[in-house]
């Protein structure tokens, strides 16, 4: 195979550039991380003409080459480094037609580090409506290089960029300003300290730690001798550097680029009027999300329940047809619910994904941003935090991963930390039965208690996920400055490839990367609870057999009843009753503590788990409940689901960290098992001191 | 009293100024909030915080405590067609 051409696709955000991205490498690209950080790296492969392929890398969306968070770091440390195996052959800086000065900045700097660098200007099919025209030929002459007219949701003008990538030998590199001209002593002993460099990389490398600061950059040039200047003389350098480099611009695009400003604003300001309106903008945000997840329930309600079926069948299928033994067992019980208990989130992840891949594309996101900020922030949190909170009221899954948008680490760490808190889906099956059996069926006020308890839970969730939110923020130490600027990009119908590719990506990064641990997880809990290690567990059949010998039974409540006994006498059975002395100051057997522990695979598992130590046979829900009514507590000798027993549980199921797969999500946007771990240790912790309490004082 | 972008009414616009240099990130400077060009107040959200700007054709938002560190002129002009 030829060596490929090395691009790199580099622009501000909002100006299209991933789809700029998706029409260059269409579905051969491939998402990952850079090492040791959560930044997203897509990269893909391109074919251009004469069997030549190119390998292109989409950058972070950045403003400028001085970074201010880990995303835009990214950027500038591959730029500064020639050794670094992703370097650049060629850049293609993506700009909008509409915001072209603006844009325009980050090129001269890209020029000034004399990369060869085509320009893209994007967007293209809006000039006729703005009323712009473009000299391409005498800009092409002024900023040195060449240009492409593109339009990524037209398709047009990607060929153009295939074409000049492939002629990327002939572009010009000298760049477009001198930035020495702001303080030529200054430069020129610089450049003296350190002859072999190119200057502008010297300058970015010394300013690079003005904006943002701790930062291990070994592959670099060390200029922390060179500090001749104070922070705030830098600053005021970069200053007048920004102005040189707008100066520039602004002559250029003066004869290149006209606007005809009998075009008027349109489309922005009249929506805008309404959408961020004191009032109407959140009375329509409110609406946009109750639209939202009424329809995630609905919606992801029957191919999951599809999905249910489908791998409970698909596992009797594998009991039935492979010869029997333990293999099959951990097929047919370990591995294919497994898998399924993986599958099953698929619906709601893609579902939540195609609405916030929406609402970011059409570019409303910015203003809910722009409306919930000032009440976000007290609680060390920002507008952009909304979103996944809520979305933690279907699933705290989906949720974490919406936080990528972000862009201040500590907020978002808050946000995934805090949003487990919100009442999820899975929690309402574990309520639902608790809040039957425990709490009265009257109303007082024409209110239900029961809806009330219901009520009561959900208002919880959400109050300990700000309050904790707040504590978080007090407590945390911030490294890196914070500083809010959202851009308010121009309102855009979506475009359908870059939604639909968002959506196959999310769900690819859950299946691949927290699938792997809950596979390993819901494996080990499978084994826990259908082995033994006493002679008990492998005779269950024969035991349980010889005891109802000579009575009446059928043959169902049999094999109810041995499978209750073999879950009694299985490690995960040993577990509980382990626990038991740890959970009966909570008002909770050993039957409730296996429970508990095989829950920890998802929350819902809870009611299955009591179905079949109960041994009832079915699942249904008045089945269940009428048997746990009946239960006895072996301490009290009264109800073993009583008021105090019941609140306490359900207490529980709403502060504990009672699900691996979240646990699995954070450990991989966080990259580290240091903040599952926290999650654990604290949430658990706190619902049994809470859980406790509440037992202790309404026995 | 020194006028900032946080003195602006809606609608309203004004010319930078001065920047307080310190405490303003480069970013800013890279968006256009550079002294000498214009900004408009779009939209402010309740309790005048964020506010929502366009400044030399950049279209964004930012804090109230920010808006307070830039300088400007009001430009008290009734444009008539």
């Amino acid at each position: 195979m030829s060596k490929q051409i090395k691009v790199a696709l580099i622009g501000n955000p909002n100006t299209g550039k991933t789809s700029v991205f998706n029409q260059l490498t269409g579905l051969n690209q491939k998402v990952g991380n850079y090492p040791g950080i959560t930044v997203e790296k897509k990269e893909g492969v391109c074919k251009l003409p004469r069997g030549i392929k190119a390998h292109i890398l989409d950058l972070p969306g950045t403003y400028s080459l001085n970074a201010t968070s880990l995303d835009e770091n990214v950027v500038i440390e591959l730029l500064l480094n020639k050794s670094h195996k992703d370097f650049p052959d060629v850049a293609v800086v993506i700009s909008d037609v509409e915001n072209l000065k603006r844009n325009l900045l980050l090129f001269t700097q890209i020029k000034d580090l004399k990369i060869p660098a085509i320009l893209a200007i994007n967007m293209a099919d809006r000039m006729d409506r703005k009323g712009i025209s473009l000299d391409i030929e005498l800009l092409e002459k002024k900023l040195n290089t060449k240009i492409a007219l593109v339009s990524s949701r037209k398709g047009t003008g990607i060929d153009t960029i295939k074409e000049l990538i492939l002629e990327y030998r002939k572009l010009p590199t000298e760049p477009c300003v001198n930035a020495s001209v702001i303080d030529k002593d200054y430069f020129e002993n610089l450049q003296n300290a350190f002859p072999d460099q190119e200057l502008y990389k010297l300058w970015l490398v010394i300013t690079q730690d003005v904006n943002f600061v701790q930062l291990n950059r070994h592959t670099i040039p060390d200029t922390s001798s060179f500090n001749t200047k104070s922070r705030s003389e830098l600053k005021r350098l970069q200053q007048k550097e920004a102005i040189c480099r707008y100066q520039f611009i602004n002559g250029t695009l003066k004869e290149g680029y006209k606007v005809d400003a009998g075009a008027a604003k349109g489309l922005r300001a009249s929506l805008d009027r309404v959408l961020t309106h004191k009032v109407w903008g959140y009375v329509i945000f409110f609406a946009i999300l109750l639209l939202i997840f009424q329809t995630i329930f609905n919606w992801s309600q029957y191919p999951m329940d599809y999905i249910d079926e489908l791998f409970a069948s698909f596992s009797e299928w594998a009991k039935a047809t492979l010869p029997a033994g333990v293999f099959t067992n951990l097929i047919s019980e370990g591995l294919i619910p497994g898998i399924g208990g993986i599958v099953i989130f698929i619906p709601q992840i893609a579902f939540l994904f195609l609405f916030i891949s929406l609402l970011e594309e059409s570019g409303y996101m910015s203003r809910v941003v722009f409306l919930m900020d000032k009440g976000m922030r007290r609680f060390g949190l920002s507008g952009k935090s909304v979103v996944p909170l809520i979305s933690g009221t279907a699933c705290a899954i989906p949720a974490v991963m919406a936080t990528r948008n972000i862009e201040n680490w500590k907020e978002r760490l808050i946000t995934i930390l805090v949003t487990p808190f919100m009442t999820c889906s899975a929690r309402l099956p574990v309520y639902l039965i608790i809040i039957a059996l425990v709490i009265p069926d009257k109303r007082f006020m024409g209110l239900n208690y029961q809806g009330l308890m219901l009520m009561a839970l959900y208002l919880i969730g959400f109050i300990t996920a700000v309050g904790s939110a707040y504590l978080l923020h007090k407590v945390m130490k911030t490294r890196t400055k914070s500083f809010f600027m959202v851009e308010m990009p121009n309102y855009k119908v979506p475009l359908l490839k870059n939604v639909a590719l968002t959506v196959l990506e999310k769900t690819k990064s859950f299946v691949f990367g927290a699938g792997k641990i809950i596979l390993a997880i819901s494996i080990i809990l499978w084994f826990l609870a259908s082995n033994g290690p006493s002679d008990k567990y492998a005779n269950a059949e024969e035991i349980v057999t010889e005891k109802h010998r000579g009575q009446d039974i059928s043959e169902e409540d049999l094999n109810t009843e041995i499978a209750s006994y073999q879950l009694e006498n299985s490690y995960i059975g040993i577990i509980g009753k382990a626990i038991e002395p740890a959970i009966q100051p909570l008002g909770y057997d050993w039957k409730i503590g296996i429970a508990l522990v095989s829950s920890f695979a998802a929350r819902e598992v809870f009611v299955g788990t009591l179905a079949t130590i109960y041994s009832v046979g079915s699942e249904e829900e008045s089945t269940i409940k009428n048997r746990m009514a009946a239960e006895i507590n072996p301490v009290t000798g009264g109800k073993l689901f009583n008021l105090a027993s019941g609140v306490s549980l359900l207490l529980f199921y709403a502060f504990a960290m009672q699900c691996m797969s979240t646990l699995a999500i954070v450990k991989r946007e966080t990259n580290s098992w240091k903040w599952p771990m926290a999650q654990l240790i604290l949430m658990s912790g706190f619902a049994y001191i809470v859980a406790l309490i509440a037992y202790q004082v309404l026995k | 009293m020194k006028t900032t972008i946080a003195h602006l009414k809606r609608g309203e616009k004004g010319i930078i100024k001065d920047i307080s240099i310190d405490n303003v990130p480069v970013k800013l400077f890279e968006m256009g909030c550079l002294p000498g060009n214009e900004v408009e107040l779009l939209q402010v959200a309740p309790f005048r915080d964020p506010l929502y700007l366009n400044i030399n054709g950049s279209f964004f938002s930012i804090r109230r405590e920010t808006a307070l560190l830039i300088e400007i002129e009001k430009l008290n002009e009734t444009r008539a067609l």
